[in-house]
């Protein structure tokens, strides 16, 4: 038993044995210092697992030594190791910066359940997409739920409104899971096993009905929880009003776990064998996906608040990622691959520079952001950066995922949703080109609760940020990590779902 | 066309060396800027040796659109042309020695490339290629002192070149339909019923704007004295003379020529009188010289041809010795005006003595350069009984005595002392205008290498300058002209020099045409502006739309109550659940 062996189990276990140890430390900088040792730890842990599966395949643990399909077990293959990675880097990032902000918007005395609630999140994040058995999926799914839950309510400090979003993101992350699991129960019925391997195996030649409302449940339980339009109203108030730190590590996280947990579930688990997958592909994901594109798009267009702004354009972006699925194809998957992890490392550096402006400003309406460039030049720069990341500038990773989406509606004969990509960037222009006008072009306000000596971000936030943006470029040019895994993972999914 | 022969083509043409030579001397960094001109030198002299190895022919056959072309033709015409442009183009690079900006000495070396491709051109497409090449580098030129006045200058004088090389892409492209040919040869203007062919009209306007036919002569007054000193002189030479080439190729004999000559000689005498700036009289000198040229080329026959050109190859030498002479007392003093010049033969006299030496050249003194080709365009226009063109030529000779020949040595060194005590010239400047000076008086006194060179020789052979007749006729008309200028200067009726500026006939497009153009981009601009508001009416009434959906308070961005949403995923799953029962008629259909 070396504890290379052991290696799947650390991210899962590590958090979820460290998260109470908070409880026991004074209250302040001792749990974030714990929890930021953690979260490079697990990091580490992930990347010798990533390292190890793209050397080595496809990882099978078998949780407790009980083989599988009876016991858990932790399956690892290039997918989810890609988000593992993803998830952990966040943290790895997130967990250093979020002191400084943390420390202003709740209270001190809370430190310790605010650090052990992120750790308990990055827990059950993470054992989502390293699991093989869709029950566990259900539980670690409801484990990081609650404890998102739980970290929105904590923005109450700062807006009480953070209170009434945590309380619809409750209930309607539990009626997602309820869908989910209920899903789960017909899979049940119709198989007798809960493996997803073993799953796959079972429900071959298995068209029925039960089998047909259980795929409806899951598409859907998941499709609430990475917040498929039109079941995505949730999101925007619950990223706007939770603490900055933990808007940084949901946004760049949650819903891309989400839809991992739907691609794996579409391919490993039904196949493409199935014959409804195509149908829903074709008349739910399709749709949902380009109008999600648009209309999020233009809601951020109009937003006052750039918090809310950012929400809606991650309601957009999931729509390029079920676009992609939604093609059937290898190219596609991949598209949709790259632009999950893509898209989380813009997210999660313009979700830390928003918490870097509410920091010194107190407040992430756009008018606070008006002349920033002069105050705040490092967090400004880090803002545009990653903004035209988003917008898909060449030398950034959202080229790199604009371009995946194009080839593969090239590819797959939809030569229009190629076009409808351009479009919506265009848009992605608009809502990001104003936020850089009234950073760049516009005076500092004069007078008024905004007006003042204001000071860059200190450097806990500004090198942690700057990290992240700088994955953003590197990633942009350097694309054999993302794109090039997610290459790889792509065509493994797609012979493990029975397809070319 | 086979790449080989089009490759090998551009390696021996003496155009493309040069230009060649032009962009490598051009290239040279700046720490070693005193490299350019002596570089551009010997690549002028490689492409001299290769011009003369070539010898007479036909090179760098190629095809095109199915018609033949030929990249070099070297006859008797285009090879004195050729040669005299090597000429000039040296003579300039060492009158302009101080001159190491990258820009001037690119341009003085591929400006003369460009004008020697038109004329080596063998057909109508090659020579508009090289025609547009004169056209954009002479506008660097034209640039080249960099001041506002002289951007402007030059954009105009872009817009005209260009338009220049439009009418004849448009002709040639004509003509190819008409005749399946590019052949640059005689094209006649007139078709056999009488009528004139729009195809030759139009080659034949493109070859009037650069030899600046009356009314079509605003140009050369314009940009020309606004270059630089040396940019001026470079400028005076290759652009008219490659125009006139072109019309004593293609339209020799035309006789609506010889009044558009005719009216180019007199003309520029009157406003050359008035005008201030020398240069700017030189600049209606060249309109003068030209008008000569074009009379020759519109008698037509043999001996006025080569009248023309023989007249083209020495106006070349004397003209730029002018230019240089003034240019020269430009350089020390800073101006090229009548009324800021005077007496400075004290302290410039060998300057003096060159600029009397071109006066007395463009005067056709005999024993100068001007006598010896003159005469041949005068005997020309007399054979053949055009007695109102024939006086009209001895009223501009005199007149070209008055404001070439007398004016400008006179005011520059003479007349009133302006006090201007400048150095001499340049040792280089005075180098190239020893050797201009040397080729007007050595044409002048043994013109047998010229005749030779002429293209021809048949009806050269019994030509004798040097007649009682050609002296006696010409020793009068200068005599009574200079007699008028001194009884003119006698009696205070000689125009005076005041510092004014003259009109002349562009007025009417930089005025009345300016406003004409400034109503039109009005009207143009207030119905853009009415379509536009139409638009963005529109626009804002769409935005406004979608910005109620889409807005903060929009349906689509509100905040929803939680019943909404679960009953909107209930919705959903509804949707959902019936796509999956259909799902088989979907996927069977």
């Amino acid at each position: 038993m070396t504890l290379a062996a052991q290696l799947p189990a650390l991210p899962v276990i590590v958090p979820l044995v460290a998260a109470p140890f908070t409880l026991l430390f004074k209250p302040g900088r001792a749990p974030w210092a714990w929890a930021s040792l953690i979260s490079w730890i697990i990091f580490a842990a992930c990347a010798a697992i990533v390292a190890h599966v793209a050397n080595a395949g496809v990882v099978s643990y078998h949780l407790g030594g009980w083989p599988p399909p009876i016991g858990i077990e932790y399956r690892i293959d290039l997918a989810n190791a890609l988000v593992l990675a993803l998830v952990s880097g966040v943290a790895a990032v997130v967990f250093p910066f979020a002191y400084q902000s943390v420390k202003a918007e709740i209270d001190e005395r809370q430190s310790p359940y605010f650090y052990g609630a992120m750790l308990i999140c990055l827990t059950g994040l993470l054992g989502v997409t390293i699991t093989g058995d869709a029950f566990n999926v259900f539980v670690f799914l409801e484990i990081a739920s609650l404890s998102s839950y739980a970290l929105v309510a904590m923005g109450a400090r700062r807006d009480r409104r953070a209170l009434t979003a945590a309380f619809n993101y409750l209930v309607m992350g539990t009626i997602g899971a309820t869908f989910f699991v209920i899903g789960l129960g017909l899979l049940y019925q119709a198989t007798g096993t809960l493996n997803m391997a073993d799953l796959h195996d079972r429900l071959v030649g298995q068209d029925n009905r039960m089998v047909e409302a259980g795929f409806a449940f899951i598409m859907i339980g998941i499709g609430l929880k990475l917040a498929m339009f039109p079941m995505h109203l949730w999101l925007p108030n619950a990223y706007a009003y939770a603490p900055s730190a933990v808007s940084a590590f949901i946004a760049a996280t949650s819903t891309k776990v989400a839809v991992y947990v739907l691609i794996r579930f579409f391919f490993t688990v039904f196949g493409l064998d199935f014959p409804f997958l195509h149908v829903a592909f074709a008349w739910t994901l399709l749709p949902v996906g380009v109008i999600g594109m648009f209309f999020a798009s233009i809601v951020a267009v109009f937003q006052e608040d750039v918090k809310r702004m950012l929400a809606y354009s991650s309601v957009a972006q999931i729509g390029y990622m079920l676009l992609g699925v939604s093609f059937g194809t290898q190219e596609g998957l991949a598209a949709a691959l790259v632009h999950l992890v893509n898209h989380g490392l813009m997210k999660g550096a313009l979700f830390m520079a928003a918490a870097c402006v509410f920091f010194r400003l107190g407040d992430h309406r756009c008018r606070a952001y008006e002349g920033l460039a002069r105050r705040m030049p490092f967090t400004t720069w880090a803002f545009i950066i990653s903004g035209l990341s988003l917008v898909g500038v060449p030398g950034t990773v959202g080229f790199i995922s604009k371009w995946y989406l194009i080839e593969a509606s090239i590819e797959a004969h939809r030569v229009w949703a190629g076009f409808l990509v351009v479009l919506s960037s265009l848009l992605a222009v608009v809502y990001v080109g104003r936020i850089i006008e009234l950073m760049v072009l516009r005076p500092p306000p004069k007078d008024g609760p905004l007006a003042g000596e204001i000071r860059e971000a200190p450097l806990s936030m500004i090198i942690p940020m700057w990290a992240l943006v700088a994955a953003n470029v590197y990633f942009g040019f350097r694309t054999g990590l993302t794109a090039g895994l997610a290459d790889q993972a792509a065509a493994a999914l797609m012979s493990s779902a029975g397809g070319g | 066309m086979s790449a080989n022969s089009f490759l090998a083509a551009l390696l021996i043409n003496p155009a493309t060396i040069l230009t060649v030579g032009a962009a490598l001397a051009a290239l040279l960094p700046d720490s070693r800027a005193g490299l350019r001109r002596p570089f551009a030198l010997v690549f002028l002299a490689f492409s001299a040796v290769e011009l003369a190895r070539l010898g007479l022919g036909d090179y760098g056959a190629l095809t095109l659109f199915g018609a033949p072309a030929t990249m070099i033709r070297l006859d008797p015409l285009s090879r004195i042309f050729a040669v005299v442009f090597h000429i000039a183009a040296g003579l300039n690079i060492v009158y302009a020695w101080h001159d190491r900006s990258r820009m001037t000495v690119f341009a003085s070396l591929a400006y003369p490339a460009a004008a020697i491709g038109g004329v080596l051109a063998g057909d109508l497409v090659t020579l508009f290629v090289w025609w547009e090449m004169t056209a954009v580098i002479s506008a660097l030129l034209v640039f080249a002192s960099g001041t506002r006045a002289s951007f402007t200058a030059g954009m105009r004088y872009l817009a005209i070149q260009i338009l220049s090389g439009v009418l004849l892409l448009g002709g040639v492209a004509l003509l190819f339909a008409e005749t399946h040919s590019f052949a640059f040869g005689p094209i006649p203007l007139r078709d056999g019923a009488g009528d004139i062919r729009l195809s030759a009209l139009l080659v034949f306007l493109g070859f009037g704007v650069k030899s600046a036919f009356p009314l079509l002569h605003n140009w050369v007054q314009d940009a020309y004295p606004k270059s630089t000193i040396s940019g001026t002189i470079v400028l005076s030479i290759f652009t008219t003379k490659l125009a006139v080439y072109a019309l004593a190729r293609s339209f020799a004999g035309e006789p609506s020529l010889l009044w558009i000559g005719a009216i180019m000689t007199l003309f520029p005498i009157f406003f050359a009188l008035i005008e201030n700036d020398l240069r700017k009289v030189l600049c209606y000198s060249i309109n003068n010289q030209v008008g000569f040229m074009v009379v020759g080329v519109g008698v037509g026959t043999a001996s006025a041809v080569n009248g023309a050109v023989g007249y083209a190859f020495c106006n070349i030498i004397f003209e730029s010795l002018l230019f240089m002479a003034v240019g020269a007392a430009m350089y020390r003093t800073g101006t090229s005006k009548a009324t800021e010049l005077g007496g400075l033969y004290r302290t410039m006299p060998l300057t003096m003595i060159f600029c009397l030496i071109g006066a007395l050249s463009i005067s056709a003194f005999p024993l100068f350069a001007g006598f010896v080709t003159k005469g041949l365009i005068i005997d020309g226009v007399a054979e053949q009984r055009h007695f109102w063109i024939w006086l009209a030529l001895l009223f501009a000779s005199a007149g070209v005595l008055e404001h070439a020949g007398i004016k400008i040595p006179y005011f520059t060194f003479f007349a009133h002392d302006s006090g201007k005590r400048p150095k001499e010239a340049p040792p280089m400047m005075l180098l190239a205008m020893t050797v201009s000076a040397i080729l007007c008086v050595g044409i002048g006194i043994y013109p047998k290498p010229l005749y030779a060179l002429l293209p021809y020789q048949s009806a050269i052979a019994d030509y004798a300058p040097y007649s009682l007749y050609h002296i006696l006729e010409q020793s009068q008309l200068l005599l009574w002209a200079v007699l008028a200028f001194a009884l003119l200067v006698l009696f205070r009726l000689y125009p005076p020099e005041v510092p004014s500026t003259n009109l002349d006939t562009d007025w009417f497009w930089r005025v009345p045409g300016r406003r004409m153009l400034a109503w039109a981009a009005g009207v143009a601009q207030a119905l853009w502006g009415f379509a536009w508001g139409v638009f963005t009416r529109r626009l804002d009434r769409f935005i406004a739309r979608v910005y109620a959906v889409h807005g903060p308070e929009g349906s689509l961005a509100r905040s929803w109550p939680i019943g909404f949403m679960a009953l909107a995923t209930a919705i959903v799953l509804g949707l959902a659940l019936v796509l999956a029962f259909i799902s088989k008629l979907i996927s069977n259909t």
